[in-house]
């Protein structure tokens, strides 16, 4: 049997325990008062179907964790010593073996011993899955019969079932933890490799950007000789560049149309205008990047044309704008939240002083605001820098150190998605940079996000 | 006395002197509180026009390649040229696997056959002056038409000797030249279509052979390079619905139950703390991160298949994951202590009153967060370009395990290729069928927060 029609089973087998232990609890009880029983006739059927199940649900997952290297093991034990000088060469050979004895073909005719080593290992599966299978009934057997004998007036199945259950809950809410953990020991791993390759300071204070794609397929002792430059400079100052034009357009727009809506627009106007401004930041962000590649980038080069500028189509400007345009509705929500916040009080004092409304709002409520409205600038540069798509199809992709916004650029994340091609062969500094630059990313959007997140917390205290 | 009336009077005369200056000082004022005033309305107006740019762009873009030009042929099934033996019945004493056999032998068969021979001898029937220009012929059709042919014949292979009539799809640069989107005054030489195919497609555009239908194959079929004209998106669709299955099998419970964890039974601790901030920031970490982790992890360490959409639904949870949880926070923070004093006063225990009562107020309000965690992942691209969901898939998959692409980045895919002024609406129109299911999950999360939402 498979793995999910063993959990199949188990779920069926569990529904079946849940219901003795709940027949048992009530027949104890007598029918009628069940007052007499420590917890409800449900908490003794949970109990004893937790008993039956989650040991041998225990017990596959070991089995499936480890069973696949025993095999192994006693499989390549047959085999001719002679061919097993490394471990990559066992693989193969495994994954050969394997392959036949699932029936699966292989490459060129299989040799006898790998005939007879394939027949081993396909009885041993057998045997593996007949055993696993006996095991886990055994085991959810002896569960079920001793929870349930266990059942009396004084048995407390409450707790034990509430403390499985904080037991998932707690597991559950590691998981954001070890995404977290997974994120930097993976990235970490990665680029210390990679800075066996090239040298740190090569990488963070070069100004060439230059991988040289023509390594690839080399062995790896022939690299050194050819390698491209990987200054990071060049990318930094190309996302800074784009993320910078972005902000221009995001933060005077974002933060009138906050204030508009906060301060100004009668209760009807903000009710139908909030969603649809709303509705500019759940499009998807390839569509930005399409309409900027297609619509956005043309029309400047026109634009440009008939002023007699050179602006190329995909540019920094381009994909600034575009941005811009994707970050608004991410600034005007934050600034309205944190608009709304500022205590009416104040309002009214400015005001009684005979202050005009804008009056107010320049000199007394931004003024207030400006600490929640510098976290969410401040959350938007991070999205800005760490945003792909609209980049990867509008800033043209060319990694020059530019400060002149109608050239094309390259970003970090574009060359992220340019060097991991997708292969999963991560042995040279062409793919592993990637990480690197993914690292850097990481760090500098992380150091971000604290420092607006412990400002717009510190401001949501002032208030409250 | 005087004294006091003395102040008095100076008073006055400085509280008419301030009051002049501020009614000199007024007008500037109001004028500029309109200005300011202007200045918010102007960014309202310019926020929501951009909103109107870029759906009316898309739209005017995408909205004719739902339609296609395509041939109305009378398809005669040549015994002579389908030359192949009787579909294989399961007999009886045979084992499945050798019927199986058997019948993958006789498609085979069937494949072989040369289906362009059955469409030549139809199109001569409409095109008179067929027999002089054989090479020209080939081009109306689109290649990939002659397997919905050979797939008629295996559905039914009764049809041989019959004559059918098909609309097949003509060739891509017939149709962008037809819905007139190539400058029709450019010398031969520049065009991608032959003086003579194009006089022919223009007289049968007149005859009404050719037609612009509704285009089946944009939703039926997978994509395609060989021809471009089927190109469709079967395949990202299943890719995505995969995808999307994951993500709300593994993210929407495990999300919840961390909430609960967090809000309802966790120590306040400097450990709960840092997960909080943890959570706050995976929300903020850029999605392409969470691609890296992907690529070494899921890919690199657990072995699991290049371009699955198993991987990517998984790379998606990670993603999704703190959007849920911060969603089902704020949805458990805003119900009032009172239901759960009321629960614990009658004797509930704490996982009772929160499981029983909690719980089941908070349902509309995860849902809402849920769904829209849900629309983002199925929007994102970036992490599935770097578990190498970006390549070329010709067929459907069949299961989660599958090669496959996903409707972004089919998007991607498909504004990429050569054939610019056909796959510049074949992509608007891939966007719209995107933009449509985002924007459905986005509206029913509004409708259940209007519909279901209570304010305490």
């Amino acid at each position: 049997m498979n793995n999910l029609s063993l959990i199949f089973v188990l779920l069926i087998f569990m529904a079946i325990a849940y219901q003795f232990g709940m027949t048992r609890s009530r027949r104890m009880a007598g029918g009628q008062n069940s007052a007499s029983m420590h917890s409800r006739p449900h908490h003794y059927g949970m109990m004893v179907g937790l008993w039956a199940v989650l040991p041998p649900f225990l017990l596959l997952l070991l089995w499936n964790w480890l069973a696949p290297g025993v095999l192994q093991t006693l499989t390549l034990a047959t085999v001719p010593a002679e061919l097993l000088t490394d471990s990559e060469q066992a693989a193969v050979l495994m994954r050969r073996i394997s392959n036949l004895a699932n029936n699966f073909g292989v490459v060129a005719e299989a040799a006898d011993w790998e005939v007879a080593a394939a027949s081993y290992l396909s009885a041993l599966q057998q045997k593996s899955a007949l055993m696993l299978t006996a095991l886990m009934f055994i085991l959810a057997s002896l569960g079920l019969l001793l929870s349930f004998k266990k059942i009396q007036p004084s048995l407390r199945a409450r707790h034990q079932v509430e403390k499985a259950l904080m037991a998932v809950l707690l597991l559950c809410s590691t998981v954001a933890i070890l995404t977290t953990v997974g994120i930097v020991l993976s990235m970490v791993g990665e680029t210390l490799k990679f800075f066996s390759f090239i040298s740190p300071a090569d990488f963070f204070f070069g100004t060439t950007w230059n991988p040289r794609f023509s390594t690839v397929g080399l062995a790896e002792g022939s690299l050194t000789g050819s390698q491209g430059s990987f200054g990071l400079l060049p990318l930094l100052a190309g996302t800074l560049l784009v993320a910078l034009i972005a902000m221009l357009v995001a933060i005077p727009l974002g933060l009138m149309v906050a204030i508009y809506l906060a301060e100004y627009a009668p209760q009807r106007v903000r009710n139908t205008v909030k969603p649809i401004i709303e509705v500019l930041a759940g499009i998807p962000t390839i569509v930005y990047g399409f309409f900027a590649l297609v619509t956005v980038g043309p029309f400047f080069a026109e634009f440009g044309q008939s002023i007699g500028m050179t602006i190329r189509a995909t540019s920094a400007l381009t994909a600034g704008v575009v941005m811009g345009i994707m970050i608004i509705p991410f600034i005007s929500s934050l600034s309205d939240d944190i608009l709304t916040q500022v205590p009416k009080s104040l309002r009214d004092g400015s005001l009684g002083l005979g202050a005009t409304k804008s009056e107010t709002i320049r000199q007394v409520v931004l003024p207030a605001a400006l600490p929640g409205i510098v976290g969410a600038v401040l959350l938007a540069v991070s999205r800005a820098i760490g945003e792909t798509m609209i980049v990867v199809l509008a800033a043209g992709n060319s990694p020059s150190l530019t400060a002149n916004p109608f050239e094309a650029v390259s970003t970090v994340t574009v060359t992220i998605v340019n060097q991991l091609t997708g292969d999963n062969d991560f042995a040279s500094p062409q793919s592993l940079v990637a990480f690197a630059l993914g690292l850097t990313l990481f760090a500098i959007t992380l150091l971000l996000n604290i420092v607006a997140l412990v400002i717009v917390r510190k401001y949501r205290e002032q208030y409250e | 006395m005087t004294t006091e009336l003395n102040t008095v009077t100076s008073a006055n005369k400085a509280y008419s002197k301030v009051q002049q200056q501020v009614v000199r000082s007024l007008k500037k004022r109001h004028r500029q509180e309109k200005l300011f005033r202007t200045a918010g309305l102007l960014a309202v107006s310019a926020s929501i026009l951009l909103v109107i740019l870029l759906f009316v762009n898309i739209f005017a873009k995408g909205l004719p390649a739902f339609w296609q030009h395509s041939i109305t042929l009378d398809i005669y099934f040549d015994p002579a040229i389908v030359k192949i033996s009787e579909q294989p019945q399961p007999q009886a004493g045979e084992t499945e696997n050798e019927f199986r056999q058997r019948d993958l032998a006789w498609r085979s068969e069937v494949g072989l056959v040369n289906f362009n021979r059955l469409i030549f001898p139809a199109l001569q029937q409409v095109i008179p002056d067929a027999q002089q220009h054989r090479r020209e012929l080939q081009r109306i059709v689109t290649s990939g038409e002659r397997f919905a042919l050979r797939d008629l014949v295996i559905a039914d292979p009764s049809i041989i000797g019959q004559t059918k009539t098909l609309h097949l799809l003509t060739d891509a640069n017939i149709d962008v030249w037809l819905k007139g989107n190539i400058d029709r005054s450019l010398p031969d030489e520049q065009q991608q279509l032959s003086a003579k195919v194009r006089e022919w497609v223009d007289a049968l555009k007149q005859q009404g052979v050719i037609s612009n239908r509704f285009s089946f194959a944009l939703f039926m079929n997978p994509d395609s390079r060989s021809s471009l004209a089927s190109a469709g998106l079967a395949g990202a669709f299943m890719g995505s619905l995969y995808m999307m299955l994951v993500v709300i099998v593994l993210a929407i419970p495990m999300g919840v139950a961390a909430a609960i964890y967090l809000e309802e039974f966790a120590p306040k601790n400097r450990l709960t703390d840092l997960v909080e901030v943890n959570i706050n920031n995976l929300a903020a970490v850029p999605s392409i991160v969470f691609g890296l982790l992907g690529a070494s992890i899921f890919i690199g360490w657990f072995n699991l298949p290049m371009s699955a959409p198993v991987v990517g639904g998984l790379v998606l949870t990670l993603m999704t994951l703190p959007t849920v949880i911060i969603a089902t926070r704020s949805t458990l923070k805003a119900i009032p202590p009172s239901i759960r004093q009321a629960a614990l006063g009658l004797g509930a225990s704490k996982t009772q009153a929160v499981f029983h009562h909690v719980l089941p107020l908070a349902i509309p309000g995860i849902l809402t967060g849920s769904i829209i965690g849900v629309a983002q992942a199925l929007g994102e691209t970036a992490p599935l370009l770097l578990i190498g969901m970006k390549s070329f898939v010709a067929s459907v998959p069949g299961s989660a395990m599958d090669q496959a692409t996903a409707l972004p980045v089919q998007i991607y895919l498909w504004q990429g290729n050569e054939l610019r002024n056909f796959f510049e609406a074949r992509t608007s129109a891939a966007i719209i069928v995107l933009l449509v299911m985002m924007l459905s999950l986005n509206s029913l999360a509004i409708w259940l927060r209007k519909r279901y939402e209570v304010r305490w």
